[in-house]
């Protein structure tokens, strides 16, 4: 393999692995939001220990984020240093800007959420869940308006030829506000808000199945099915929006992610089905007309097909369509364990459906599944681009690299990342087994896993 | 404004960042360097919550560093990390690991587990402080970039003496800093026993420091080029070596938050010596330092961009420091473990 390769494979791995983290982040986030108004409205000292519990598996997410987090800042100068200088001008006033107002927010206020509870008022520490909330939020906006503009570029020109060329920013709010960001951060945030509400039904369910903190679990479990209907709303119309953006902005993605070869009107909606290369074809089930009709709102409406776009212009196909399909169908099953969840709730018999606590505990991986497909669609869609039209992803890497250095620090990180990963869930599982502690019984209180190790 | 102002006032911003880095994260690098002398869990405990709400903070110093130097100075960032890639791997594997440490050892109470992660936080805050000074070193010696600014050496050339040197007085002064941070948050006969420390911290780094000036004048004389130019600017080396000798006399005094002070000053003096000898240049080219380094002016970002970077730290670092300095003063004081600690 040579270092092109090896440091996309990297780069790829990286940035999968350190995505596990911050839609956890950014969802618990706001369900911290919503669980501490709710103590600060109510005084119910039960909202004080969901906030506390909460808050302790946010601080192991948060953790993690930020570790994996720095090697995707470090690795676009260590194994694409011609992109960092291609896109700098542009890139680098997103990525300051984040570092100014999102990582300072966010680590700033998290020691106070998290060592702040007998230091501050009840308001001030309310008000540092919220900073700390809003400094996850922000960290995604600027990084979803870099990765966008790597989509869909705005608001710079082309200086230089060559290997000297570099985008030169001409409008900041442009290059910012460019034509997908708007769908695009609203995609993505509410993909993170899922997998929080999700990692709070699915644990709730646990302690349901195993009949212990039950009251805790049911409070839970009350505002993580009403926020999941909601946010499984917004999802479908920001799904619509998106993918109408995606095509008008790349048509090729879209073909991609459909497998659409021939530009036709009446193009049909491809469910399911496997994409036969060869034959330029997808074998599987589809819905006639839909896709001109979602698109374009009119069945007659012809939709661009790969055949029309240049060979050396074609994303890997097969990979885009079934990423693409595998995030729709998670979002089918949210809405299904969802829509059974609460029609038990309602008949009061959750609390004994077995099966349904079964598939809610494991619920917390669709949304995963989906945030980690999504990115795949929308970054393997956008190839051979590194940034869309601009600059091919073969470009960008560093001249300066050795295959053999990528391919140490690659085998380093993949041991170290599957070390961190252990780590994670056997801390989250004894985190999950101990439970929330009792905000009422204050000898528990002091029994906490920091002072009696023995628990 | 011409355009050497907007460059200048960014690199201004990148060197200010750095010292912001090195004065913050230096303590708590330095309590981790100092982590497995501490005698017993209760006093790693007390050093991890001494730190605790305020090292992650901190860190995002770096990433603003970091992400200054991509914003401002693009062709230096993609230079500098490429070059460096080993060592650029290396410092990531301690940042990950100290994080992680932190952040583990706690939720576990068996002697081993908790032996594990204090050996991993120790070795990686030694790791993070050696290698920002190796990596200092080597761009104050220069490294071997070719007229198209490309690096054409490999990892091995880095691990030359002046580099070794600058990277073990990085780590002694460091420690300094962090032991002094420690004797103020800390009481009674953990108190005492740190001062010991102190006192043992502060020579070893004064003898470091000695002999790295010595080698600065043998393997990078041009660094002094610029203060024979303006005689004036020698005050800052004496001004630096008298706060040096300020902190035991403020040790002795007993003035713990003085000589704390005079610590982040020594290392503000550092740091500053560095950026004037090394201005405007920010990646030295050892094959010809004259033609082929990186220098501010053509590394820099277009002015556009300049100036909105410019805009975003007026409106963003006033509000940074301000929360900053609000959570020191929440969490002000001698450490007492309660439940939420670490």
């Amino acid at each position: 393999m040579d270092a092109v390769l090896l440091s996309r494979v990297q780069f790829a791995f990286t940035s999968m692995f350190h995505y596990i983290y911050p839609p956890l982040s950014i969802g618990l986030g706001l369900m911290l939001v919503i669980m501490e108004g709710m103590y600060i409205k109510t005084k119910k000292p039960l909202y004080k220990e969901m906030t506390k519990f909460w808050a302790g598996v946010f601080s192991l997410t948060f953790a993690l984020g930020v570790a994996t987090g720095l090697v995707q800042v470090f690795g676009f100068g260590t194994n694409w240093a011609t992109y960092s200088r291609y896109v700098g001008d542009v890139f680098g006033s997103a990525l300051g800007a984040e570092g100014v107002f999102a990582f300072f927010l966010e680590s700033g206020f998290l020691g106070l959420m998290l060592f702040g509870w007998n230091r501050v008022s009840a308001r001030m520490h309310y008000f540092s869940t919220c900073m700390v909330a809003l400094g996850a939020h922000f960290s995604a906006v600027w990084i979803v308006a870099a990765n966008s503009w790597m989509q869909t570029p705005a608001g710079f020109k082309i200086m230089g030829e060559g290997a000297e060329a570099r985008a030169v920013v001409t409008d900041f709010w442009q290059m910012v506000f460019n034509p997908s960001f708007l769908d695009r951060i609203t995609h993505v945030v509410l993909g993170c808000w899922l997998a929080g509400i999700f990692l709070v039904l699915s644990i709730s369910a646990y302690y349901y199945l195993k009949r212990r903190h039950t009251s805790f679990a049911t409070e839970s479990m009350k505002i993580g099915l009403i926020m999941s209907v909601i946010v499984l709303i917004l999802q479908l119309c920001s799904a619509d929006f998106t993918a109408r953006g995606v095509a008008f902005n790349q048509p090729a993605k879209l073909a991609a992610m459909e497998g659409l070869y021939d530009t036709e009107g009446h193009a049909p909606l491809s469910l399911f089905g496997w994409v036969d290369t060869e034959n330029q074809t997808v074998h599987g089930v589809k819905i006639p007309s839909l896709l001109s009709v979602l698109i374009y709102r009119n069945a007659e409406t012809p939709v661009v097909g790969l055949k029309d776009i240049p060979i050396d212009e074609r994303p890997p196909v097969q990979v885009v369509y079934q990423a693409y399909h595998l995030m729709i169908w998670m979002w089918g099953l949210m809405a299904i364990v969802t829509l059974c969840a609460i029609i038990l709730w309602k008949k009061k018999r959750l609390l004994k459906a077995k099966w349904t606590l079964r598939v809610l505990t494991l619920s917390v991986m669709f949304p995963m599944i989906a945030n980690q497909v999504g990115w795949v669609t929308a970054e393997v869609g956008r190839q051979p681009w590194l940034v869309y039209k601009l600059l091919r992803t073969v470009s960008g890497v560093s001249k300066s690299l050795v295959a053999g250095e990528v391919a140490w620090s690659l085998t380093m990180l993949f041991l170290i990342y599957m070390l961190l990963l252990v780590l994670f869930l056997y801390l989250l599982d004894r985190k999950i087994k101990h439970g929330p502690t009792s905000e009422k019984d204050k000898l528990s209180e002091t029994a906490e896993v920091y002072r009696n190790p023995s628990i | 404004m011409s355009a050497f102002t907007f460059d200048f006032l960014w690199y201004i911003v990148v060197i200010t960042a750095l010292i912001f880095y090195a004065v913050l994260d230096g303590f708590d690098l330095g309590v981790g360097c100092l982590h497995l002398f501490a005698r017993n869990d209760n006093e790693r405990r007390i050093f991890l919550n001494a730190i605790g709400p305020v090292w992650d903070g901190n860190e995002v110093w770096l990433v603003i560093v970091g992400g200054a130097l991509f914003a401002g100075f693009p062709e230096a960032f993609a230079t500098i990390f490429s070059s460096f890639y080993v060592f650029s791997m290396l410092l990531l594997f301690g940042l990950i690991f100290r994080a992680v440490s932190i952040e583990f050892r706690s939720k576990h109470g068996s002697k081993r587990w908790r032996k594990n992660w204090d050996i991993a936080f120790c070795c990686a805050s030694v790791l993070i402080a050696f290698g920002t000074g190796l990596v200092l070193g080597n761009l104050i010696e220069g490294i071997p970039l070719d007229a198209h600014k490309d690096f054409i050496g490999n990892f091995l050339g880095f691990i030359r003496p002046y580099p070794i040197l600058f990277g073990i007085t990085t780590v002694t002064l460091f420690s300094m800093h962090g032991s002094i941070y420690l004797v103020m948050k800390t009481e009674g006969s953990l108190h005492q026993h740190l001062k010991q420390w102190v006192s043992k911290c502060i020579k070893t780094f004064i003898v470091c420091y000695f002999l790295l000036t010595l080698a600065t004048f043998y393997f990078a004389p041009y660094m002094t080029a610029r203060m024979r130019e303006h005689p004036s600017l020698f005050l800052i080396p004496l001004a630096a070596v008298l706060i040096i000798f300020n902190i035991p006399r403020q040790m002795k005094k007993e003035n713990n938050g003085w000589a704390f002070i005079s610590s982040c000053l020594s290392i503000l003096g550092l740091l500053s010596l560095f950026s004037i000898g090394t201005f405007p240049t920010l990646v030295r080219s050892s094959i010809n330092p004259e033609n082929y380094s990186l220098v501010i002016s053509n590394s820099a970002s277009s002015q556009m961009t300049l100036k909105i970077l410019l805009t975003i730290v007026l409106i963003g670092i006033p509000l940074v420091l301000a929360y900053g300095t609000y959570v020191y003063r929440v969490f002000r004081g001698k450490v007492k473990l309660d439940d939420h600690s670490y």
